[in-house]
């Protein structure tokens, strides 16, 4: 018999809010997280524009000896950590730390650390290059930092699944606690790449927006002008309980974790594959043991690229049918822009918050449909709806399928 | 000396983010300051830009302490 887990706290750094609810109050608001980008000088860039996560102080996460030797994708996932924490008021004590674990992803890692150590090893050669630079790298560090700093002593790791991270490692944390290995995890992703080097080289694969002129509409999936994604940043960070763990202590519960299904395109190194994508959900649906009927809202991957939003598209009607017509759609990218390996996070905490709010975000910036996207998106306002199944969907370069199925928490 | 002291203490308290008043001549690295094996190596780096000189691997081995420190930098300037 598997074990009924459950959310019990959240939190957010994201282009929209740097807290859990102004992230969702913006959402609700169809407020754009989108602008010119400040990070560097991008003038030579076709793509000007990122959602850069705004006034972050990490002061406020960490001591100034930590900030100085944390990538800031780390930082993020410390600030997320701290407002999940705190959110679920759940205290890692000698008696529970072996069984609280960690599993927070980063698709890339430590890019800044990685551009600004290279550039000293160019330089002023190899006796120059920071100790910290591997340990700041390396993409699990935001799972290592959490853990350490938090003393969780259970089941840690890290997905590097590209833009499917976030949702795997909520996946796999889920599985944990599951099957028993842990009874609570700090899960989710974390992503900072508003750098030089991520943004050449997402620019040569044409991935982009370069929608310059108008930052705030060139996320819009699933409209037929789109030309892109567009790069957001931030953490999406959950705290995962087994359910009578979670009630033993009087925990709030935001919603239910019922599913996880995972699949690979076997297909191609960029492009999406509407096949994959619908195994990865079929399987999903399998694992939550429901009927493709009974989902009333996916959280989409809808990244605003041309062919990630159809084959999204028909990869959903495949799935569920005519219901596909019945179900909502929405892709919160459309204010977030997208957030790599951080989206799986923020973008469970959404569906959640649907559930927990019965009112679905928007994707904003849709005026005028592709014919080939003829689904119910929430077009530019939220809605209020019944929501008692929501699933949320990441898909990543390598063709890694994530979806994860949140139901509305009932005792 | 006392010029010395200043710019070690100056690199120490924004390497390691301790308060200025306890970086004593007596101060010891790693049980008093909070540095681990990393946080030296990146000191000793500092040290070696700051008075454009080489510390070799073996001689920061031995180093403890920031008198340690400023000693070694007076007598090889």
């Amino acid at each position: 018999m598997k074990r009924r887990v459950v959310i019990t706290g959240v939190g957010v750094i994201s282009p929209v809010g740097n807290d859990a609810q102004t992230f969702w109050n913006s959402l609700l608001e169809g407020k754009s997280g989108i602008g010119r980008i400040t990070a560097f000088d991008a003038s030579d860039y076709p793509t000007q524009i990122a959602g850069e996560v705004k006034d972050f102080n990490p002061e406020a996460y960490m001591d100034k000896k930590e900030i100085r030797r944390t990538d800031r994708f780390v930082q993020f996932a410390l600030a997320a950590t701290k407002m999940a924490m705190e959110d679920a008021k759940l205290e890692i004590t000698a008696e529970n730390a072996e069984r609280v674990g960690v599993y927070i992803g980063s698709g890339i890692g430590g890019l800044a650390t990685w551009e600004e150590q290279h550039q000293v090893l160019m330089e002023k050669g190899p006796r120059r290059v920071s100790p910290f630079f591997i340990p700041m790298m390396i993409a699990n560090m935001a799972s290592g930092a959490v853990s350490i700093q938090y003393g969780a002593k259970g089941p840690t790791s890290s997905a590097i699944t590209a833009c499917a991270t976030g949702t795997n490692a909520i996946g796999d944390a889920f599985r944990l606690i599951q099957h028993g290995h842990a009874d609570a995890m700090i899960t989710g992703g974390a992503e900072a790449t508003i750098r030089p080097m991520a943004f050449a080289g997402f620019c040569s694969a044409k991935a982009m927006s370069t929608r310059n002129d108008e930052p705030e509409k060139a996320s819009r999936p699933f409209d037929i002008d789109r030309d892109g994604f567009v790069m957001g940043e931030g953490a999406g960070v959950l705290i995962l309980e087994e359910l009578e763990h979670a009630k033993k202590r009087g925990a709030t519960i935001l919603a239910e974790v019922i599913g996880y299904g995972m699949s690979a395109d076997a297909y191609h190194i960029t492009a999406p594959s509407p096949e994959g994508q619908a195994r990865c959900m079929k399987n999903a649906l399998r694992d939550a043991g429901i009927e493709p009927t009974e989902v009333d809202y996916i959280n989409a991957h809808g990244t605003s690229t041309d062919q990630g939003d159809i084959s999204e598209t028909q990869a959903i009607k495949s799935v569920f049918g005519d219901h596909a017509y019945k179900l909502a759609v929405s892709s919160t990218k459309s204010m977030t822009g997208h957030m790599l390996g951080a989206t799986g996070g923020v973008e469970a905490i959404a569906s959640a918050f649907a559930l927990r709010d019965q009112i679905l975000p928007p994707t904003i910036n849709l005026e005028n449909p592709d014919p080939q996207c003829d689904l119910d998106y929430v077009p530019n306002q939220a809605r209020k709806a019944d929501v008692n199944v929501a699933m949320s969907n990441s898909f990543g370069f390598g063709g890694h399928n994530a979806t994860i199925v949140l139901k509305r928490f009932e005792a | 000396m006392a010029d010395t002291l200043e710019r070690v203490k100056k690199i120490i308290v924004d390497r390691l983010g301790v308060e200025e008043s306890k970086v004593t001549l007596e101060a010891s690295f790693k049980e008093d300051l909070g540095a681990d094996s990393l946080d030296v190596v990146e000191l000793v780096m500092e040290l070696e830009d700051e008075f454009d000189m080489e510390i070799s691997d073996e001689d920061a081995e031995k180093i403890t302490t920031v008198g340690e420190v400023v000693a070694y930098i007076e007598s090889h300037k």
